[in-house]
This record gives C-alpha cells, structure tokens and sequence, in this order.
C-alpha cells in the first residue's frame, strides 16, 4: 500500500510538470484531466471512496470542462478585438 | 536591477523558503497517524445513531450538515454568478428569437467520428441510471448526493458530444434548470426548518431511521441527500448550458 501510494504521489508530481510544460491550452486541459484522474485513484487507495467518487467527477471531468469553456470563449473574445482593432 | 542581483535575490529568497518549509515539516504527525478522538467516536456510532452504514454521508449530511448547508450555497452562489455574467443583453436576445424563426440557420460545424458518436450515444441512459443509483444510495454505499448530481449533469454533455449544441438545447430547459437548481438548494434549507418546527434544533434529524441496510432509511440524510443531487445536476448543467450558448451565439455573429 505504501509502495503504490509513494509511487502514485511521484506520478502525480511527474504530471503536474508535465502540464506546467504543455505550450498548447488544448493538451494541457487533458493532461489536468489525466491529473485529476491520478489524485481519485490516490483517495481510493487510501480508503477514502466517497472523495474518490467526487474527485473523478469534478477534478476529471467538470473541472478540464469549466477551464476549456472558460478558454474557448476568452479566445474568442481576443479574436474579436484583434479584428476590431485591424478595420481602422 | 541586474541579472545577477535578481539571482541573489532569488536565492535570498529560496534558502528562507527551504529553511521555513524543513522546520515546519519536521514535526508533522508520521504518515497515516490520527491522533484526534472524533474520527474514532464516530465509526464507532454513526451506524447506531443514523442508520446509515456509509459514515461519510452520516457526517456530510447530519453530524456536520450545517457545513454542508454552507458549502450548498457556495456552488449555489458560484452558479448564479457565471448565469448573471453570461446572461445574454438586449440585442443578442433580439437577435436569437430571430434565429428561433430560422431554427435551420445554424449547426455546430465539428465533425465527428462514429465511433464518439454510437459511445457516446449509448453511454446517454446509462450514465443518468447510474447517477441516480450513486445519488439515492449515498447512505448505504460510498457516492451520495453531489457524487450523482454530477454524474446526472453528465449525461446532456455527453449528448452534446454526440450531436450538438441543438440536441443539447432540445433536451434541456433552461427556465426549467434554473428552478431546479433554486428548488435543490431550497429544499436543503426547509429540511432544516422542518426540525424548528418540531421543537429540535436546526438541521436535526428528526424522520424516522427507518431498518438499517433499506434505501428509505437513515432519515434526513437520505432526503438531504437528494436535495443536493437535484441542486448540483442542475447546477452543472446551467453553467454548461449558459457558456455553450454564449461560445455558439460568438460564432454565428462572426459568420454573419
């Protein structure tokens, strides 16, 4: 358990780097979802399932979503300016 | 300020760190160590006391549920305020009740594979089935409320992959959600008024516990429960529904 447990922890650290290298916004928002994954089956091997349960659902799905929604309409905000500020 | 002084300055400030962090560890509790008696006490009881047999729940919905009440209105308040952002001004609203009367003037322009498309299709009853057996059973097993909610809210952004933003729209209604989402958090807080009018504190579980293993059992937990799964799924789906709609209107006004 504390071999898994420690090995989890450093593929948690080594993914947490991998998504502060990521330049593209689109393969970061997967790899945070990848992330979110790791830290569920961490509550579960430590005999936490409810907060396993809740981790999956929100740290794996809701929360990539929230970000890529939030990003997809910030770009297309910056889009519009760029265009506004091309025309005069 | 130069290179060089920036890197004193730096390593100034990473040496305090690094000294601040060690002390500060050095004294943690070994790993895996509880020290405190609630944690104990409450294993020991909870199924005696409440009936319910996942203790988590017994906790989150009863022992500490005017936390949770709070916590409620945090995503309450969170999801009010992405609506009120994003809500649509004059013009758009203008301009989309014209495109109501055109409804073929606009389709999400991804493509998809098949393969997406039959999954995720499939997965649709499913995951709505499941969302309800993780959020009704939260006394028994591991899941609960909030854990079934979100798994419910799933299920319209699955269909969102699968088809589009229409077959989203279609399925859901907006006013419908938005009451939905007030009635959950509501509800919560007249469970706890339904305890004052009894005589009892705020928040106490006073239903009967009913046979401990049953679905109807446990009291308010179970009920309590469900007002969270109503408020959360509704939640999510709003916030997914308002920034969606928000993206798509974007783009129609570029293709214009």
């Amino acid at each position: 358990m504390m071999i898994l447990g420690s090995g989890l922890l450093a593929l948690i650290a080594v993914s947490a780097f991998v998504i502060v290298r990521t330049d593209d916004v689109t393969n970061q928002i997967i790899a945070l979802s990848f992330y979110g994954l790791l830290f569920a089956l961490l509550f579960f091997i430590f005999q936490a399932p409810d907060v396993s349960l809740s981790q999956i659902t929100v740290g794996a799905i809701a929360l990539p979503l929230m970000v890529m929604l939030a990003i997809t309409r910030m770009k297309h905000r910056a889009e519009l300016n760029s265009r506004q500020e091309k025309k005069p | 300020m130069s290179e060089r002084r920036r890197l004193l300055l730096f390593l100034f400030g990473a040496v305090g760190l690094a000294a601040i962090y060690c002390t500060g560890i050095r004294n943690l509790p070994p790993f895996g160590d509880y020290r405190g008696p609630y944690g104990d006490v409450i294993a020991q009881l909870a199924v005696y006391q409440r009936h319910a047999t996942d203790t988590v729940n017994a906790i989150t919905y009863d022992y500490r549920g005017f936390d949770t009440l709070g916590e409620e209105f945090i995503l309450f308040s969170a999801v009010t305020g992405v609506a009120l952002l994003l809500r649509p001004d004059k013009e758009e609203r203008k301009r989309r009740n014209q495109q109501q009367s055109n409804p073929a003037s606009f389709q999400d322009r991804a493509a998809l594979s098949e393969t997406v498309q039959v999954l995720t299709t499939a997965l649709f009853g499913f995951s709505i089935l499941f969302g309800f057996y993780i959020g009704t059973h939260g006394q028994l097993t591991p899941g609960g409320g909030f854990q079934g909610g979100v798994i419910i809210a799933g299920a319209p952004m699955l269909l969102y992959v699968a088809e589009n933003f229409e077959a989203f729209r279609r399925i859901l209604s907006h006013p419908l959600i938005e009451l939905f989402e007030a009635l959950g958090a509501a509800a919560y807080a007249l469970v706890g008024f339904v305890a004052l009018a009894v005589g009892a504190p705020f928040l106490t579980n006073v239903l009967p516990l009913g046979k401990t293993g049953d679905v109807f059992s446990s009291g308010t937990i179970a009920l309590i429960s469900a007002c969270v799964g109503v408020e959360v799924a509704a939640g999510f789906m709003l916030v997914t529904f308002e920034y969606l709609r928000e993206i798509l209107a974007r783009e129609k006004n570029e293709e214009d």
